[in-house]
């Protein structure tokens, strides 16, 4: 037979309503004071810690990227600038070519012009020079003409025929 | 392994219950031979004032049961040996009466042998002589007895001690269930370290030492990855914090987490060695009311204390609801409802952590049943090829239980702290 005079755990009693008061309380107090409060500030560092860690890697990522993009711009940049050098040189270069060109163009120009004046001026002076010769000759033919003249008539041709067969231009 | 490992030692748990009881009750026949041979009065069992209690009555679970999650004033280890605990006794009248249990050398069930101030120890309880003539002093008591007796129109059991061969009537302690649950203010209220005040000291201080560690370590290794007990111990803590207050209670959540941790440790501590079927544990705590009310009761006021005006214009006067409906429906439910919440929190705790004890015991018992209380060795054997399977699966289910409890105590107080500091949002 079973008593509900037995079944105690049912019936408040004051000695434990008393005694679990007194023991939770100290234990909420200690535990908050010794064991909790410490516990959660190590947590809260922790998490802190963590959460900077994750962020400081971020910006370092972050930060990476923007020097590989600055990286790359320079890269492209300087792919640019040897780009327009190059361009520039060869620019320069026809530049040079053409002005060569024409430099030994105006060159051969003014020598082929010097040489015809050369030409020219030696053909005078040439011309010249015959016309002295010429004159020359004829002042002596004459003279030697007008001296055999002065001797007989018919050696006078003749001679004159010598002469002139002398005469050889050139 | 491991998980083998685990079974194997809730087994060993369960063999040991199992012996722990045995043991109880192989002493049980011995014990009425002593009293007939040994004693003045041989085989004077039967009294006037009802049956005694040194005879050995048809084994009954149900006895059984409730004796063993009933606190107790010694604790009763093996055998004869008992822990002897201090008792503090008060009596209006009389004063306080400061002892320890081995003042009534107790011996078989914890009955004890000798009174000591006009106090009795009754199957571990302390009970009090009516008799002022014994108020002081110390008196033989040959043995004990209980009858029916009828007061007010109700049946209550009166536990009487013969001193002399005399019925000498005893007062149980007072408790304060208003004599609904058969007990009531009587002529003397025991504040004694019980076995379940004596638990819970216990199971506090290991808690303290366990997270007083654990918490220098945090100190000592801060910022540093946690180990050992620590790591153990943080998931819990996290746990709580982060998915029982913080969802819960909402941004003030804080201010909150360490009561309860404080409340979720300590039952689950409480429970967890209740669980165990040998000295130091097997105390029924949180099975106990008076241990609920009080936890169920602080968590009361500290949600009554929290509670903002949206949460009392809420219980007092719901905002846009008729008036009528207020006064008589509304209102009425709500201001019910109050009392309601901490009188489920109490009482589930309780009824589960009870429950589970006397299942536990029930199983137990089925050795003593098959076995007809130690006469026949077969059904002894049955028995126990019955009983262990039994014992072990409920063991492992009280194991679950022992955590889902304190995680539901602790769940719903961060739930009803959450109403009371929740903000108007609409």
């Amino acid at each position: 037979m079973l008593f509900l005079g037995d079944f105690s755990v049912i019936r408040p009693e004051p000695g434990l309503l008393f005694w679990t008061t007194v023991i939770f309380l100290l234990f909420w107090y200690l535990m908050s004071r010794f064991a909790f409060k410490p516990i959660a500030e190590s947590l809260k560092k922790r998490e802190m810690d963590i959460q900077e860690a994750l962020d400081q890697a971020k910006l370092a990522r972050e930060e990476m990227a923007n020097l590989q993009a600055e990286n790359e711009k320079l890269l492209a940049q300087a792919r640019e600038e040897r780009a327009a050098i190059l361009k520039d040189a060869k620019d320069s270069k026809d530049e040079i070519i053409a002005e060569a060109k024409e430099r030994a163009n105006a060159e051969y120009k003014r020598k082929v012009e010097s040489a015809i004046q050369d030409i020219e001026n030696q053909k005078l002076a040439a011309m010249v020079e015959l016309k002295n010769t010429a004159g020359k000759l004829a002042i002596e033919i004459a003279e030697k003409v007008i001296r055999k003249e002065l001797a007989d008539k018919t050696e006078q041709e003749a001679y004159a025929k010598s002469l002139v067969d002398q005469i050889k231009l050139n | 392994m491991t998980v083998f490992r685990k079974y194997w030692i809730a087994l060993v748990f369960s063999g040991l219950s199992a012996f722990s009881f045995a043991q109880d009750h192989h002493g049980a026949p011995a014990a009425g031979q002593a009293a007939q041979t040994g004693h003045s009065e041989p085989a004077a069992h039967e009294y006037a004032c009802g049956h005694s209690l040194s005879i050995e009555p048809e084994f009954n679970a149900g006895d059984l049961a409730v004796h063993h999650i009933s606190d107790a004033n010694a604790i009763h280890i093996v055998g004869d040996v008992y822990l002897h605990l201090p008792c503090i006794l008060y009596a209006p009248g009389h004063g306080w009466t400061f002892t320890t249990t081995a003042a009534f050398h107790p011996h078989h069930h914890g009955n004890g042998t000798r009174s000591k101030d006009g106090y009795v120890l009754v199957h571990g309880s302390v009970m009090r002589l009516q008799n002022p003539a014994y108020a002081s002093g110390e008196q033989e008591i040959s043995d004990y007895t209980h009858e029916e007796i009828e007061s007010d129109g109700k049946i209550k059991t009166r536990y009487n001690a013969i001193i002399n061969g005399q019925c000498e009537p005893l007062d149980a302690k007072t408790t304060y269930d208003g004599g609904v649950m058969g007990g009531g203010v009587t002529s003397f209220s025991d504040f004694s370290i019980t076995r379940n005040v004596f638990t819970m000291l216990l199971t506090a201080i290991l808690l303290f030492i366990l997270f007083w560690s654990a918490a220098r370590a945090s100190v000592r290794r801060r910022g540093e990855a946690p180990k050992g007990l620590l790591n153990f111990l943080e998931p819990f803590i996290t746990f709580i914090r982060d998915e029982v207050a913080k969802p819960s209670i909402g941004p003030k959540y804080e201010r909150y987490v360490p009561y309860l941790l404080a409340i979720f440790f300590f039952i689950l501590g409480l429970n967890l060695i209740g669980q165990m079927p040998f000295f130091p544990g097997s105390a029924n705590v949180t099975g106990n009311i008076s241990v609920t009310i009080v936890l169920a009761v602080i968590t009361f006021i500290i949600t009554t204390v929290s509670g903002n005006k949206h949460y009392w214009s809420h219980v007092l006067w719901m905002p846009g609801v008729p008036t009528a409906l207020k006064l008589f429906i509304i209102t009425p439910i709500e201001v019910l409802g109050l009392f309601l919440k901490p009188f489920t929190l109490l009482l589930r705790l309780f009824a589960n952590i009870a429950a589970g004890h006397i299942v536990i015991l029930s199983f137990v018992s089925l050795i003593f049943i098959f076995g007809g209380a130690g006469e026949s060795l077969n059904g002894s054997i049955a028995g126990i090829i019955a009983s262990i399977p039994l014992t072990l699966f409920m063991m492992a289910l009280e194991l679950l239980v022992a955590f889902l409890q304190a995680y539901i105590f602790t769940m719903l107080s961060a739930v009803y702290f959450g109403t009371a500091v929740e903000e108007a949002h609409h």
